[in-house]
């Protein structure tokens, strides 16, 4: 029991990495019908900016904690934004109207480039941060098995959860809303009645981008070591998160990864931890064999 | 209001319209008959900037709309309820009507609202509904509705009578005349039951494979013997 309350609680926080990053891949997917393979890449980037900022924080003497966060999330979501928003703007408008898998090679494309980019300017080394949130609350104690709950997981819970209802509420109630759902089903509609669908598809990659920056965050100070290529596995298991849940559902993506997040972490901690990609990927597999829709996705079946 | 001079339109290597020339005047009711495949649709969504005209030029009040991009020719005060109605389904009747007013400032939303449930009583009902569940009627309905709610002074409607039951059609028929006579608004409406049609307008062209074949007042063209044989004798 104990064990259990503790594989839920690790599970829950990394579901909520998956999950942030998940909402780009179905946002993206249900407004152009493209999966942005370089999202994984993006959020990979956000953790990189997110040790930058916290360095040069450093270095000008700014080490109170929840001010050097709060600086840091501010800067990190803004700058891999405008990656976000040079991706799309650089590599997939062109390309609009094409075959679909022009856009996806491209994607692929952009995700080595930015492999390699940071590589180059970063070096390839893992790069390390010391725990900037230590301590936590002792929940349960048996035998000598402590079940703890660290400030750092309840801030990272908070942080996902917050971000997620602003998310969700621009999403279902303001205009900018409307019209990525109305782009979403209808774009040349949605551009007769005067929306500026190129604005629009923008705006959705740089929302994404935002959300993946705080999973970058979530990551590093998570973990506390991060690389070039961190981008990768952890793209693809929010992919198959978003797939999981419905891709183009964004209720569908957090679920999704969350999901995936305790899937991981129970079987780490039931079964092998060097299978644990394999039970994530399994899922992939059944989920697009029994239930291509996924869990929460919609079948286009609508009345005439 | 609307001067359409020579406009040609392509779809790859064919050719949809091959030289058109139509005058909308300010306050007018102007119909555009044809069969299908002539190219009447193309036309409203030339005029909207989508597909683009290949050749001729398009001036709206005086300003030269060929080469903008279609949400700014929105903005201009042209609404187009287009072929097929092209509502959102999954959204509400009332978030399809705020589509409808993107392009207009906030503070006329309320009144224009009111407006469009003047003429359109039963979206009032179904404001609250998913777009999508909503019949036939209701939704050509929602879809002018829609439009109306940029405050367009040129409404382009294509084929609202299609597949609707003849009542349904008249109480369409008799909201256009409304917003025409009342609220000034210009029409341009394309049609396939161009005896409903006809009558309704001021002006009417008709449309051969992308070609105009014929213009004249609806009376004119309702007498015509060509056009009877063509369009009205066994349809109407």
């Amino acid at each position: 029991m104990e064990y259990f309350v503790q594989q839920l609680i690790n599970g829950l926080t990394l579901g909520a990495i998956y999950g942030l990053i998940a909402i780009g891949y179905t946002m993206v997917y249900g407004i152009i019908g493209m999966i942005n393979f370089a999202h994984g890449e993006v959020f990979m980037i956000g953790a990189f900016i997110s040790l930058i900022c916290v360095m040069v924080l450093g270095m000008f003497g700014l080490t109170w904690v929840p001010l050097a966060l709060l600086v840091t999330l501010i800067v990190t979501m803004a700058l891999t934004a405008v990656y976000g928003w040079t991706l799309e703007r650089i590599a997939y408008r062109p390309l609009r109207g094409s075959p679909r898998l022009a856009a996806l090679i491209t994607a692929i494309g952009m995700s080595i480039f930015l492999q390699n980019y940071v590589q180059l300017l970063q070096g390839a080394r893992v790069k390390p941060l010391q725990p900037l949130i230590s301590g936590g609350f002792e929940i349960m104690r048996r035998e000598g098995f402590v079940v703890s709950l660290s400030y750092l997981q309840l801030f990272i819970w908070i942080l996902t959860l917050v971000l997620m209802t602003i998310f969700t509420l621009i999403i279902t109630r303001t205009a900018l809303g409307r019209a990525q759902r109305a782009c979403e089903q209808d774009m040349g509609m949605a551009s007769l009645l005067g929306i500026n669908v190129d604005r629009t598809i923008s705006l959705t990659f740089v929302m994404g981008a935002a959300l993946a920056a705080v999973a970058g965050l979530i990551f590093l100070i998570n973990y506390g070591v991060i690389d070039f290529y961190i981008g990768f596995l952890a793209g693809i298991k929010a992919f198959t998160a978003a797939v999981l849940g419905g891709i183009g559902s964004l209720p569908g993506a957090m679920l999704g990864g969350l999901l995936i997040g305790l899937i991981e972490a129970f079987w780490s901690g039931y079964f092998t931890v060097e299978y644990k990609d394999v039970a994530s990927f399994s899922i992939l597999v059944l989920v697009l064999i029994f239930r291509p829709t996924g869990l929460l996705g919609k079948p286009d079946i609508e009345k005439v | 209001m609307l001067a359409i001079s020579g406009v040609h339109t392509h779809y790859g290597n064919i050719e949809a319209l091959s030289g058109v020339d139509v005058e909308i005047r300010s306050g007018e009711i102007v119909t555009l008959i044809g069969a299908n495949g002539a190219g009447k649709s193309t036309l409203l969504m030339t005029i909207c900037g989508n597909p683009r005209a290949s050749r001729g030029r398009i001036i709206f009040e005086g300003q030269d709309i060929t080469r903008l991009p279609t949400h700014q020719i929105v903005g201009l005060g042209i609404a187009q309820a287009p072929e097929g109605r092209r509502i959102f389904a999954r959204m509400s009747v009332m978030e399809n009507l705020q589509m409808g007013a993107t392009t207009t400032k906030p503070e006329y939303f309320d009144h224009d609202l009111d407006r469009v449930f003047a003429l359109f009583p039963i979206l009032k009902e179904r404001r609250g509904q998913r777009a999508g569940t909503l019949s036939g009627g209701e939704q050509q309905m929602l879809s002018i509705a829609r439009a109306l709610m940029s405050r367009p002074r040129l409404l382009l409607l294509d084929e609202p009578s299609l597949g609707l039951a003849p009542l349904v059609v008249k109480q369409i028929f008799r909201v256009v005349k409304e917003i025409n006579e009342r609220e000034r608004v210009t029409v341009f409406l394309v049609e396939q039951n161009a005896f409903h049609a006809l009558r309704l307008a001021h002006r009417a062209y008709v449309m051969v494979t992308g070609r105009i074949s014929m213009s004249g007042t609806g009376r004119e063209l309702l007498s015509n013997p060509e056009v009877r044989l063509a369009y009205l004798e066994g349809g109407g």
